[in-house]
C-alpha cells in the first residue's frame, strides 16, 4: 500500500466517525424539535403571531437555564428550543472529536488548530457577547 | 421614519383580515422553507438566501429573527450533509479545520456587530452577496487545481492532499494560503452578520485564490459551515434572536428539503433550474436592496 493511500484511509476512518457524530446529532436534534413543535402548535395554534418588531425585552428561553426550567414544565417552546441547542452543540462536538482523532494520529500542530477552534465557540458561549 | 409606519400600519391591517395564526404561519414557513431546502441543495446556493426574503418580505418578520432561524437552517443542512461527502473521502479535514480559525473568529465578530447595525443597511447588505451568490452560480466552474507544492504555508500546515477519483488518487496542492484565509475571515464575518452559509465566498477564498479543486472545495466549505454557524449561533441565541415559533418550522423545512434535493440531484440536470433560480434571487437581491433603502424592513 502507497504511504498515500495510508494516509488517505487513516484520515478517512476519522472522517467516518465524524460524520455519524454529525448525522445523529441532527436527526436527535431534529426529532426533539419536532416533538417541541407539535406540542406549541398543540397549546397556541390559534394565537396570532407578531414578529414584526424585534424585541430584546421578550427575550424567554434565551440561555441554557431557562430553557431547561422550560423542559421542566414541559413547555413547547422550550422543547424546541433544547433541540436547536443540541443541533448547535453537534458541530462544536465534531471540533472536538476531530481534536482527539489528531492526537490519535500524532498530529500536534492541528491539536493545536482545533483547540483553538474549540475555544473560540466556547469562548463566545460562555460569555454574553450581547451590544 | 413615515414609510416605516405606513408599512407597520397595513400589516397591522393584514394580520387583523388574515388573522395570521400561529398554525397558518408555521405552515406557511414550513413549505417556504421546504421549497428552499430543495431547491437550495439542487443549485447548491443552500437555503438561507430564500428563507430569509420571505420572511423578511412577505412575512413582515423582522430581519433579526429571520436571521437567527435560517443560521439554524445552515447548522442541520451542513451537518447533515457532511457525513455524506465524508464517507466518499474528498472532505480535507485539515483544510477545513485550519480555515475554521479564520470563520470562528470572524463569524462570532459579525454576530455581535450585527446588532449596531441598522436592519435596512443589512438588508441592502444582504442584497448584494445575493446578486454576487446569483453571479456565482451560473458562471461556468473551473478547475484551477495543480500540483505544484511551492506554497510553504500549506506545506507547513500540511494542506495538501489526495482525493479519489475512479481507481486512481488525484493529488492536489494548495497555493496563497495567507490570501485565502483572509478572504475566509470576509466569508465569516458576511455569514455571521448575515445568518447565511456564504458558499460563494468560500468558493471565492477555496477555487480561485487557494486553488483547491472544487470537488474538495465544495464538500469542505460544506463541512465548516457547521461550526462558523455554531460561533454565531450561540451569539443570536444569548440575544434572543433565535425564537423558537419561527426556527421550528425554518429548521425542519429546510433539513427535509434539501435531504429530498440531494437525494435525486445526481439523476436530474440542474443547469436549466440554475438559470431560473438565478433570475429569482436576482430579484429577490433587488427587493432587499430597494426596501433596505426606502427603509421598509
Amino acid at each position: 500500500m502507497s504511504s498515500k493511500k495510508r494516509v488517505f484511509k487513516q484520515d478517512r476512518d476519522i472522517q467516518v466517525i465524524l460524520g455519524t457524530v454529525l448525522r445523529t446529532g441532527v436527526i436527535f436534534s431534529m426529532i426533539i424539535v419536532f416533538i417541541g413543535g407539535i406540542i406549541y402548535l398543540l397549546n397556541s395554534r390559534t394565537e396570532i403571531v407578531d414578529y414584526s418588531v424585534f424585541n430584546l425585552d421578550e427575550t424567554r428561553f434565551s440561555s441554557v437555564v431557562s430553557v431547561l426550567s422550560g423542559l421542566v414544565q414541559l413547555n413547547g417552546r422550550a422543547i424546541v428550543q433544547s433541540g436547536i441547542l443540541l443541533l448547535i452543540f453537534t458541530p462544536v462536538l465534531r471540533v472536538a472529536f476531530s481534536i482527539f482523532g489528531f492526537l490519535i494520529e500524532r498530529d500536534y500542530l492541528y491539536v493545536l488548530i482545533g483547540t483553538f477552534v474549540l475555544a473560540v465557540i466556547l469562548f463566545s458561549l460562555s460569555h454574553k457577547l450581547v451590544g | 421614519m413615515f414609510w416605516r409606519e405606513i408599512v407597520r400600519l397595513f400589516h397591522k391591517e393584514m394580520v387583523y383580515l388574515w388573522g395570521m395564526s400561529v398554525l397558518l404561519f408555521t405552515l406557511i414557513v414550513l413549505s417556504g422553507a421546504f421549497l428552499a431546502g430543495f431547491v437550495g441543495s439542487l443549485t447548491g446556493l443552500g437555503g438561507g438566501v430564500i428563507i430569509i426574503p420571505l420572511l423578511t418580505l412577505v412575512l413582515k418578520v423582522d430581519i433579526h429573527y429571520a436571521i437567527g432561524a435560517s443560521i439554524i437552517s445552515v447548522i442541520a443542512t451542513s451537518s447533515g450533509s457532511a457525513a455524506a461527502y465524508v464517507k466518499e473521502g474528498i472532505t480535507n479535514v485539515r483544510i477545513g479545520m485550519f480555515l475554521e480559525i479564520a470563520t470562528t473568529i470572524s463569524a462570532v465578530v459579525g454576530a455581535v456587530v450585527a446588532v449596531f447595525i441598522d436592519p435596512n443597511y443589512i438588508a441592502v447588505i444582504f442584497g448584494l452577496v445575493l446578486l454576487f451568490s446569483a453571479i456565482t452560480m451560473i458562471r461556468k466552474k473551473k478547475d484551477r487545481s495543480d500540483a505544484d507544492t511551492s506554497d510553504q504555508l500549506a506545506v507547513f500546515f500540511k494542506l495538501n492532499g489526495s482525493y479519489p477519483e475512479g481507481a486512481e488518487f488525484k493529488s492536489y496542492a494548495v497555493h496563497h494560503v495567507a490570501g485565502g484565509f483572509l478572504m475566509m475571515f470576509v466569508a465569516g464575518i458576511v455569514s455571521g452578520m448575515l445568518g447565511i452559509g456564504s458558499g460563494a465566498l468560500k468558493v471565492l477564498a477555496m477555487d480561485h485564490i487557494m486553488k483547491i479543486p472544487f470537488k474538495v472545495s465544495t464538500t469542505t466549505s460544506n463541512f465548516m459551515m457547521g461550526v462558523t454557524g455554531a460561533a454565531s449561533a450561540v451569539v443570536y441565541f444569548h440575544r434572543g434572536q433565535i425564537d423558537p415559533g419561527i426556527a421550528m418550522p425554518v429548521a425542519l423545512g429546510v433539513l427535509v428539503g434539501s435531504t429530498v434535493g440531494s437525494g435525486i440531484l445526481m439523476r436530474v440536470k440542474t443547469d436549466r433550474l440554475k438559470l431560473v433560480f438565478a433570475v429569482v434571487v436576482i430579484f429577490l437581491a433587488g427587493q432587499m436592496i430597494y426596501n433596505g433603502f426606502i427603509g421598509t424592513l
